[in-house]
């Protein structure tokens, strides 16, 4: 700290009598001790005056968190509550299946930008939860089996650099593996399968299982490793095979943190925007189909976003969108980050 | 032949294994590809010119300069803006709350719920909050409702992206504060500092590497991140570069995906879209593995 005159060092010198120092900070008020220290007080100040702004600063993350739940839900808001949106949009017009035209069959159909515009959730929500269903089919057995490879079968040397790179994988930005899909997966799959779509559920669904690979692999892996040692042991004595010990021991007993990295997967996943936006072909089309093209929640927003009018009734139902996404991967966090943290905290109990 | 001479449980061990380190294989295999791909068809497009001059005759010649001055001021801001809070909410964490204390417990909860919010709903929180509210009520009391803050700009990008690492800073601090010895606070406290002192003059500079990796790793994730500057400043061309904080910039994941997904000749405009990958790929790589590098061997030395 600089030695100049802060205005807390002032109040300090120019009022020495114990009793006013006590009434004006909290923490000045310390008695001077029998060894004089040089410049005591004031460092007693700065002390306590750091202490506040470090406390104050910290606030910071809360903050951060509050205020983009609140602002993301504060353009929502006249989704419920505006009399001009409503004569574009309504809950109900967002839920229900609607018929579109005079006499034709009521259909769930995304089409904002149409001289009627429509505004059913339902092919986003569905195509949302289809590739992310994809993602993990993908993803799930090759980490969790990487995982097991490295935590019960690696040679120390193979698990030190097969968990590095890994990682990388995980910092590999996500507009490079859309990037990925679109050029190189979707020419691959289309040859293979002689798809109709070059852009598909698919390719976006392995696209993105790319991402959450590094995510269920550290899970998976730390709850391998923190499954205590004599359940092997005891396994191995019976005379069970390492291979037998891994599948039929170890594998169960870390299950709840597997399932835990499952749920981490999928929350990522379902806001993952990029890969989705560029390998999907991005057309609202209520299907089971993974060969079909398809339009998730996040690349909706990301499309539509730039060309809507500000606090229009699209701009509003995106904001909705990115509400729903918020709080709907909050839940997911919440729940794979729980069972984490009780399964460190029984690894730290044991170990 | 000399797999008849196994026992079945050896056999089953390396069938297993075999199986599992397969998946490995294949993980590994898919990284490798990626990267080899984009290093054979990005790296012959790589010259002086490229990272050096702006794009001409609709992006299909000359260079990406302007993406990569709009990245790394874009990173630069975000750094400045992150860092100091970052660190300075993990000194609170680690070395002035009790852990169980309500509002540690709430801080805590918050960087973990940080970290798992969608980059597309930075993107929202972006708009919604610096360009709206922020901005546009900077424009209502200094610019008598000229738009001048209220609209995408770098210094909005730059603070969204702030937010959005600033779970990798207080992770990555918290670590590197924890690897610092117990006696050594003990030590200064017990020779009369104060605890603001003993961790200004003992426990910081001890934590600096950690607090670099932390860096590192924000600059990384910064430097990719692409959905949450959509629409809060980036430009796919921009004839000048951005010089104040209300300028929008180019910048490299914004220029993949255009170039990859709204480009009328995509042959045409393919090796800038390689070189452009190329380059993207080797910041964040690079970054990475310094990070991951720095921080293996600052666990070593604590071990």
């Amino acid at each position: 700290m600089s030695r100049s005159r802060t205005p807390i060092v002032q109040a300090e010198e120019e009022a020495p009598m114990p009793a006013t120092r006590e009434s004006g900070l909290e923490l000045v008020a310390a008695p001077r001790p029998a060894t004089t220290l040089p410049r005591y007080a004031r460092r007693r100040a700065v002390d306590a005056f750091a202490r506040w702004i470090i406390a104050a600063i910290a606030f910071t993350a809360i903050a951060a968190v509050a205020l983009i739940f609140l602002f993301v839900a504060k353009e929502a808001l006249p989704v419920f509550t505006s009399p001009e949106v409503h004569e574009e949009v309504t809950v109900e017009r967002m839920v229900l299946p609607q018929a579109w035209k005079e006499g034709a069959a009521p259909s769930f159909s995304w089409q904002p930008v149409s001289k009627v515009p429509k505004y059913s959730l339902a092919p986003l929500v569905a195509g949302t939860f289809k590739v992310t269903l994809i993602a993990l089919l993908f993803a799930v057995p090759l980490a969790v089996m990487a995982a097991l490879f490295s935590a019960e079968f690696a040679p120390p040397r193979v698990r030190e650099t097969l968990k590095p790179a890994i990682e990388l994988l995980a910092g590999v930005p996500s507009v490079v593996l859309g990037f990925f899909a679109l050029m190189v997966l979707a020419t691959f799959f289309q040859d293979t399968f002689g798809l109709t779509f070059r852009l598909n559920a698919l390719v976006a669904g392995v696209g993105l299982g790319l991402t959450i690979i590094p995510v269920v692999y550290t899970v998976s892996e730390d709850a391998l490793i923190a499954v205590p040692r004599s359940y092997r042991e005891a396994a191995l004595a019976l005379g069970a095979s390492r291979a037998r010990t891994a599948w039929s021991v170890v594998l169960p007993a870390a299950t709840p943190g597997v399932f835990a990295a499952i749920v981490l997967g999928f929350g990522r996943a379902m806001g993952e925007t990029m890969i989705v936006l560029m390998a999907s072909g991005n057309a609202a089309i209520l299907s089971a189909d993974p060969m079909v093209s398809v339009r998730t929640i996040p690349a909706t927003i990301a499309a539509e976003m730039g060309e809507v009018v500000v606090g229009g009734a699209h701009w509003s139902v995106l904001f909705f969108l990115g509400s729903l996404l918020f709080l709907v991967t909050l839940v997911f966090n919440g729940l794979g980050g729980w069972y984490v943290g009780r399964l460190r905290k029984k690894v730290g109990g044991t170990a | 032949m000399r797999l008849t001479r196994l026992t079945p449980h050896e056999r089953a061990n390396i069938a297993f294994g075999g199986f599992t380190a397969s998946a490995a294989l294949v993980i590994m295999a898919v990284l490798a590809f990626i990267v080899w791909d984009v290093l054979s068809q990005g790296l012959p497009r790589l010259s002086w010119e490229f990272v050096s001059a702006a794009p001409r005759d609709g992006m299909t010649a000359g260079g990406i300069f302007p993406a990569i001055f709009g990245t790394v001021l874009l990173v630069l801001i975000m750094t400045a803006a992150v860092i100091p809070v970052g660190v300075i909410t993990a000194i609170f964490l680690f070395e002035y709350a009790k852990p169980d204390s309500l509002f540690a417990r709430a801080v805590r909860s918050a960087v973990y719920n940080l970290a798992g919010v969608p980059s597309i709903v930075f993107g929202l929180f972006g708009v919604g909050f610096f360009i709206q509210f922020v901005g546009g009520n900077l424009d209502r009391l200094f610019s008598d409702g000229q738009v001048i803050w209220g609209q995408p700009a770098i210094l909005w990008a730059a603070l969204t992206l702030a937010v959005l690492t600033l779970p990798v800073v207080i992770v990555a601090t918290e670590e590197a504060l924890r690897t610092v010895p117990r006696e050594h606070r003990e030590a200064a406290l017990a020779l009369g500092s104060t605890r603001f002192e003993a961790l200004w003059k003992v426990v910081l500079p001890q934590a600096v590497p950690g607090i670099l990796t932390g860096a590192i790793l924000a600059v990384a994730r910064g430097a990719g991140e692409t959905a949450p500057i959509l629409f809060t400043g980036a430009a796919y061309f921009l004839p000048h570069l951005p010089t104040s904080g209300h300028d929008q910039f180019m910048h490299l994941g914004y220029h993949v995906y255009v170039l990859a997904t709204q480009s009328p000749d995509i042959e045409a405009t393919k090796p800038i879209l390689y070189g452009t990958v190329l380059v993207l790929l080797l910041v964040t790589v690079i970054l990475n593995l310094l990070a991951i590098g720095l921080r293996n061997r600052l666990r070593k030395q604590r071990a």
